[in-house]
């Protein structure tokens, strides 16, 4: 606000400040509203992939997580069409996937699951496909569940940009898209992932799992137990 | 002549599940009381029936692994007005439907041939056993599911709610705490 001249724009009637640059998700937050989202790592350049969090701007679709916020906007986030929309979205990747939560290290600490819960998700509603995705345990240290992965691309770019290994890459297209493993031989093993990687703490499910520990926070004081996610996000991104 | 309010008619099952909902259920406690003021058991482990007369009201346990569920649900189907899958494998197929990426005759075979310390074995195949299905399904791939009450097992305190809610004619609202999926 250099010039002096306040910049805001409205979020379902409420005024929403904003700094030049900022993006109407990254506003919204740190002005304390949540807005679901799945795919938007703070630390990490938006993509706009999961389309969890769209908004209309001014009667248009877009995802909020890649859209400038602009003076005067008119967004509209927390509608019944919105929530349906996005709930439709969580049901696509729960039965494209094999999620089964009651055996997942994940559970109670998963962004997917907890974006689920916010919504009010009770049902894959589909049909599930059930697809065959092996896991990869060959590295000493890490576990890879390739069953969870909803392809949010964050272990991508935290190994190709924090870590400067290019651990992971995606492949292929539409439903065959899926996570792989950069090494000739294609296992985990074969690669110099370590534990202390930024890409071992980026996955909002839990396709990266650390061996040798597991549950290790009881039911009902894992994080999102404790609090809803949108309860969780908006004090925690206050700083962005 | 004194009014007396009809109670609902319930009729609850276990398909492929482990009857931990039911456990679930019976986890209410006290509450069982105020609650049988308002519902009347029909078909459920709980009354040892086997079939399932005209219903208000089905909760079933359990995705469908074999021929008889599938059986039982579209019986439950056909007599419940409102019917709501409870718990993670009826929802999902949950823990069964691990093996959906395994070949029947393969899970089979190694179960009761060749599995360690398997001996003269052989695969059952007497015709009062049901037929496993190749791939263990949730409800909603076969029938209608009118209501999802998630959780493995779902809360009692959950379960509490959503026939609070229900009985009470109002849309199931599970909110922070009551809704889960583990």
């Amino acid at each position: 606000m250099s010039d002096g001249a306040r910049r805001t724009f409205a979020l379902d009637g409420l005024e929403v400040p904003f700094e030049p640059g900022q993006t109407i998700l990254q506003a919204a937050l740190a002005a304390g509203h949540y807005v679901p989202h799945l795919c938007f790592h703070p630390e990490f350049r938006p993509h706009g992939s999961c389309r969890v969090c769209t908004v209309k701007v001014n009667g248009r679709t877009t995802a909020s997580c890649t859209t400038p916020a602009r003076d005067d906007d008119v967004v509209e986030s927390r509608t019944e069409e919105l929530d349906e929309l996005r709930r439709n979205l969580i049901q696509f990747l729960f039965t494209e996937g094999n999620h089964f939560c009651p055996s997942c290290e994940q559970s109670g600490n998963c962004t997917l699951q907890a974006v689920g819960y916010e919504l009010g998700v009770t049902t894959g509603h589909y049909n599930p496909l059930f697809p065959n995705r092996p896991v990869d345990a060959s590295h000493p240290d890490v576990l890879l569940d390739f069953n969870r992965c909803i392809l949010c691309e964050l272990c991508v770019h935290a190994s190709a940009e924090v870590d400067k290994k290019h651990v992971f890459a995606l492949s292929g297209r539409g439903i065959t898209k899926h996570l792989v493993v950069n090494a000739e031989s294609g296992r985990l093993g074969d690669t110099p992932l370590a534990v202390y990687d930024k890409a071992m703490s980026v996955c909002p499910v839990g396709v990266i799992q650390r061996k040798g520990r597991g549950f290790a926070v009881p039911i009902g004081a894992r994080t999102y137990d404790r609090a809803s996610i949108s309860a969780i996000a908006v004090p925690r991104r206050e700083e962005v | 002549m004194e009014q007396v309010k009809r109670k609902l008619r319930v009729a609850t099952t276990s398909l492929a599940g482990c009857f931990g909902c039911h456990m679930s259920l019976l986890d209410i406690d006290e509450r069982l009381v105020p609650l049988l003021d308002l519902i009347e058991l029909d078909a459920s482990p709980l009354t040892d029936l086997k079939h399932c007369g005209p219903c208000d009201l089905g909760l079933i346990e359990g995705g469908l692994c074999n021929a008889e569920n599938v059986h039982v649900l579209r019986e439950f189907r056909r007599q419940c007005q409102t019917l709501v899958a409870v718990g993670s494998c009826a929802i999902t197929g949950g823990l069964p439907a691990q093996r959906n990426h395994l070949d029947i005759r393969d899970c089979l075979q190694t179960v009761y041939l060749t599995g360690v310390g398997v001996e003269r074995g052989f695969i059952p195949n007497d015709p009062e056993l049901p037929l496993p299905l190749d791939r263990v399904h949730p409800l909603h791939d076969v029938v209608k599911i009118d209501y999802f009450l998630p959780g493995c097992p779902p809360s009692a305190d959950a379960i509490w709610q959503f026939l609070n809610d229900l009985i009470a004619g109002r849309t199931p609202q599970l909110g922070h705490g009551l809704i889960r999926y583990d």
